[in-house]
């Protein structure tokens, strides 16, 4: 494959506007690859966010021709047959600068979804013995893979309508707490099971099935008066 | 959506879903039958039963239907959710009301 790719980059913050480019068209190249080409070569002042490059840190999402990815993990040939390339920032996040997202919304509600572990017990305690093969532990399988990349938030209708909305990782979903927190207004039951998140999870994770556990248990939990609104 | 709503919008439903296929087979059977309006009124009225039975239709409607609309609202205005609360509360009342109008309508002697 020879030539040049036709790139697209969104300048700007909330306001602002496509850019396009000219990029080398190569054999073997990720979108990121691209966008770090334009900033290496033609414009130095081009924002963006990456770490790892492999798929492990999740910090590279964009908006690649209308979908949530991972540029690191996106192969140019697979999505831009064509030789045009539009990359905008992650949706229903602030825009910082040009390709770069503010996270902190998405952060802030798994927090206030209190989407993070609760230590039950001390470093005094002995070391609990958890089953590989338990059903509980093979539960927690569903969603630990998640690294937190907010493609699925970026994909999600509900967020788009709702700003109030959360999405949570599902992991210890016994916690009376964080039930009530997911079942009050603006919690779980707002999902539409649209499964935006799953279709666009770059690891092919299914929050949906998880959020559809999240509303039994805390339906379950309200109807046995183990949460109050 | 909290979880009480989602429970109340799911039980009306899963009493909606029965009672409105009953509805539907009575229109048709009606149809059929060639009913006048006459006809229909000397089976319902001071019927015990169709009070009943559209008296729980209409109350499962007016909760069900403004919890939907409660969502939409949220969703696609700029409203507050407290202003959303009182419009489709309103919304529920006038469902409430004429369709206890149309019951009484059909049922009282």
């Amino acid at each position: 494959m020879t030539g040049t790719l036709d790139v697209s980059l969104w300048r700007g913050a909330a306001e602002g506007s496509f850019r396009r480019y000219q990029v080398p068209w190569r054999e073997n190249q990720t979108v990121l690859d691209v966008v770090t080409w334009v900033q290496r070569n033609l414009d130095a002042t081009l924002s963006y966010r990456f770490a790892c490059r492999v798929g492990m840190c999740g910090s590279c999402a964009m908006t690649v021709n209308g979908r949530p990815r991972w540029t690191c993990r996106t192969h140019v040939s697979k999505v831009a047959a064509n030789g045009r390339l539009t990359i905008g920032p992650l949706q229903n996040l602030p825009v910082i600068k040009d390709l770069a997202t503010d996270m902190q919304p998405f952060f802030e509600k798994w927090q206030t979804a209190k989407g993070a572990f609760a230590p039950s017990k001390s470093r005094t305690d002995p070391i609990e013995t958890i089953v590989p093969g338990s059903a509980g532990r093979l539960a927690a399988d569903a969603a630990i893979e998640c690294i937190n990349c907010a493609v699925c938030y970026a994909a999600c209708d509900t967020v788009r309508w709702n700003p109030d909305y959360l999405v949570n990782d599902v992991r210890d979903a016994a916690n009376v707490e964080r039930l009530a927190a997911v079942a009050a207004d603006g919690g779980c039951h707002a999902c539409h099971s649209h499964q935006s998140c799953q279709e666009h999870c770059p690891l092919a994770l299914n929050p949906t099935a998880s959020i559809a556990g999240l509303k039994r248990r805390a339906a379950q939990a309200y109807l046995t008066s183990t949460i109050k609104l | 959506m909290n979880v009480r709503l989602y429970v109340w919008q799911r039980l009306t439903a899963a009493l909606i879903l029965p009672l409105l296929l009953v509805h539907l087979i009575v229109i048709f059977y009606a149809m059929r039958k060639g009913f006048s309006a006459a006809d229909i009124l000397g089976r319902t009225r001071g019927s015990v039963a169709w009070a009943l039975f559209y008296g729980a239709f209409v109350s499962a409607v007016a909760v069900h239907a403004p919890i939907g609309l409660r969502t939409v609202l949220i969703e696609w205005t700029r409203l507050r959710p407290r202003s959303c609360d009182l419009i489709v509360i309103g919304f529920g009342i006038v469902i409430a009301a004429l369709g206890s109008r149309a019951v009484a309508a059909v049922v009282l002697p």
